[in-house]
């Protein structure tokens, strides 16, 4: 891991609503820039020096936060939408033609539509009376801060764009951007050495799945001057 | 008998030199691939499948049976070295494997997960080949009351079996079995959720959305909270066991596939209930007691051959079924499906080819992985300190390849995105991803054997449980569904008893 990894300019602190929250806050927009340094002692000065300590240890759910306390909420929101959008797809479906049999094209949409409908009222029931779905940890996952939005936005972005240029370009150019800009959305600075990771790494897989492996990806421009 | 005819010719497939290389060069990527922190064998064998579009049937399913186990291995490597488990069935593996590698037997530790790995499977494997002809004879009757009563199960025991919560469980499956409901109607080609979209009419192939639950949830999930500071790799030499080590493994090694392979084959999730299964077990029976949590080498050759054996246990329900336990087994039904191969009780008559050459081929590839394992051992700790920046965007690109390689379609790419910020509002909010895999990988499946079977029956609801096969499934789900219900029943009559 390089050095100046942090996230540069954590744009997504200010936008927290409950910014006065003791340690975590103050930690939160200097970004680690030496992750060699141990995390420990750094937050004991910051807690201490903090005079919202005493408030930190109550329960950290002030009053304003409670949307974002029951965020989850908007995942039994999303089952709902998607409820109404499947049930209104069976029950338009034109099926007096082509109904084969006791059971048509209908009848497994409308029931997995109404599962929708119902799973999502008793998935906000359950959020309601403080049910919650714990997060997924992981070897590369540290939990303790705020979601970091902006890099997850990045990664979408260069994810996309490799979907929008893999026609014009070819999959050399668009994959090896899409590696590279991932890498740096990722935090990775090197300027000389990840772009030639970079197309190293498009140009080996666009030979090993085209030619070796009979996988066609689009050469693309480049492909049609070498 | 007729097995072994049958899996002697297996080996007459699975030994012809080309066979053989893809199984080696499975070996080798399934490890680097699951040695990569983060990366389980699931999302291992959903990465590596474009590898596999361009090979005909048998070439590409015995490269899979070595990027399975390989996967399986690399993962206990990065538990034992790194003490961060990317999946459920590693956990175990780091108990007692890391603070082996912490002081310095870390190649032991490594010997002893790679000889559970190689004792477990073999043990598995040949189970695979006594048990998987009778239970496929024994299905080949059934019909598709019974194949829908065996789906409907499936969908229960994961939701229910899995994870903390039954309701997220649910929604989960739900959201699965919708993306499967997407494209033309399979019996009378009407458009379901197309909304016109004529690259939907096809429906969303199952490996884009195996990719992207799997590999792009995961690589946003990360990025969302990555660690800014890695835990540091215990470096090791290449494994050994002293006679010490195997006086006190090889009873472990032997035990564990009894405990592995029968979780393997039924709906259960997989290597996560056997392994602690094992390793509670080891810790009963051993001498060494005391070194429990400490670094006892029993505590990782159980679980690990433990683990091995379940792997074989979950390709007796998915060959002989169609029916995947694990999340690793849906995305290799996936891939069967991906050659027109529909995975079941008849799959046996119709491919002997094909299935032989594959089970043939995971001794074939056992042996490999221990050949090439061992020796390779240094060189797999070193791949655990890859810059995560590089491992994550990796991660991305292969994954982009893989869902561009199905069809050629850049749509598919923003499908897979889509599916990808999904997978990771599951990661976020708790759901767990496996229900969603099995509903679109089964789903469409379950829908037409329903109207099959109430076609026979011309629309009558009995027609779903007129077998005693079917009648016996369903009795199953019930049970499954009632056990958190009986079990408070037992543990508050237990109480007092236990108190008197």
């Amino acid at each position: 891991m390089n050095s100046e990894t942090g996230t540069p300019g954590t744009s997504g602190t200010p936008r927290r609503p409950e910014t006065p929250q003791g340690p975590e806050a103050a930690r939160a927009p200097e970004p680690p820039r030496q992750p060699a340094n141990p995390q420990a002692p750094r937050a004991t000065t910051a807690s201490t020096a903090s005079p919202a300590l005493e408030a930190s240890q109550t329960p950290p759910a002030p009053r304003g936060s409670w949307l974002s306390e029951h965020s989850e909420l908007g995942v039994g929101l999303l089952l709902l939408v998607l409820g109404v959008l499947v049930l209104t797809d069976a029950l338009t479906m034109n099926v007096d033609i082509t109904q084969r049999g006791p059971v048509g094209p209908r009848t497994v949409p409308v029931v997995v539509g109404i599962g929708l409908l119902v799973v999502a009222v008793l998935l906000t029931l359950d959020i309601l009376r403080g049910g919650r779905g714990e997060a997924e940890g992981g070897e590369d996952i540290d939990l303790s801060g705020p979601a970091d939005w902006r890099t997850v936005l990045l990664l979408a972005g260069v994810f996309l764009a490799n979907a929008v240029l893999i026609g014009p370009l070819g999959f050399p150019v668009s994959g090896a951007l899409l590696f590279w800009g991932s890498a740096y959305a990722l935090g990775s600075r090197h300027y000389d050495r990840d772009p030639l990771i970079a197309a190293a790494l498009s140009l080996v897989t666009y030979f090993v799945f085209d030619n070796l492996l009979g996988v066609p990806l689009p050469g693309g421009p480049l492909m049609g001057v070498l | 008998m007729d097995s072994l005819n049958s899996l002697l010719d297996g080996f007459g497939t699975a030994l012809t030199p080309m066979n053989l290389l893809w199984a080696a060069i499975g070996v080798l990527l399934g490890t680097a691939i699951g040695v990569l922190p983060g990366i389980g064998p699931a999302m291992a064998v959903a990465l590596l499948l474009p590898v596999t579009y361009g090979l005909d049937p048998t070439g590409a399913f015995i490269m899979f049976a070595g990027i399975y186990y390989g996967a399986m291995f690399g993962g206990s490597t990065t538990s034992i070295l790194l003490n961060t488990p990317g999946e459920s069935a590693a956990v175990v593996a780091a108990i007692e494997g890391n603070p082996m590698a912490k002081a310095g037997r870390g190649a032991q530790a490594l010997a002893a997960a790679a000889g559970g790995h190689f004792a477990g499977g073999m043990i598995g494997t040949i189970l695979l080949v006594v048990l998987a002809p009778t239970v496929a004879s024994l299905a080949v009757d059934i019909g598709a009351p019974d194949y829908f009563a065996i789906m409907v199960l499936a969908f229960i025991a994961v939701t229910s079996v899995l994870g903390s919560s039954r309701i997220r469980g649910l929604a989960s499956l739900l959201i699965g079995l919708t993306l499967g409901l997407v494209g033309l109607d399979q019996m009378t080609g009407q458009q379901r959720l197309t909304y016109g979209v004529l690259q939907l009419a096809d429906g969303i192939d199952v490996v884009i959305v195996a990719v992207g639950l799997f590999a792009i949830g995961e690589a946003l999930w990360v990025a969302a909270h990555l660690r800014r500071s890695t835990g540091e790799a215990i470096p090791v030499g290449r494994p050994w066991l002293g006679r010490d080590d195997i006086r006190r493994t090889w009873r472990p090694w032997l035990r564990g596939p009894v405990i592995g392979f029968p979780f393997g084959a039924i709906p259960a999730g997989g290597a996560e209930i056997p392994t602690f299964l094992s390793y509670v077990t080891e810790k009963r029976l051993s001498r060494h007691k005391d070194q429990f949590g400490k670094g006892a080498i029993e505590g990782v050759a159980g679980p690990e051959s433990a683990a091995s054996a379940s792997a074989a246990g979950t390709l007796v329900s998915m060959l002989t079924l169609g029916l995947p336990t694990t999340a690793v087994a849906a995305v290799m039904l996936a891939a069967f499906q991906q050659y027109g191969i529909q995975p079941g009780p008849l799959l046996f008559e119709r491919e002997p080819d094909l299935v032989w050459g594959l089970i043939a081929s995971l001794f074939v590839g056992m042996v490999l992985l221990l050949a090439l394992n061992l020796p390779l051992a240094p060189v797999w700790a070193k791949l655990l300190r890859i810059p995560r920046p590089y491992l994550y965007a990796g991660i991305l690109f292969f994954a982009a390849v893989g869902a561009y390689a199905v069809g050629g379609e850049a749509l598919d790419l923003v499908i897979l995105l889509i599916i990808g910020l999904i997978g990771f509002g599951m990661r976020r909010y708790g759901l767990p991803v496996l229900p969603a895999v099995i509903g679109v990988i089964l789903g469409p499946a379950a829908e037409q054997q329903l109207r099959r079977a109430l076609q026979i029956s011309d629309g009558s609801v009995t027609g779903l449980v007129d077998t005693p096969f079917s009648v016996a499934v369903y009795a199953v789900i019930v049970l499954l569904l009632a056990w958190p219900g009986i079990r408070r029943l037992v543990i508050t009559r237990r109480r007092p008893t236990a108190g008197a």
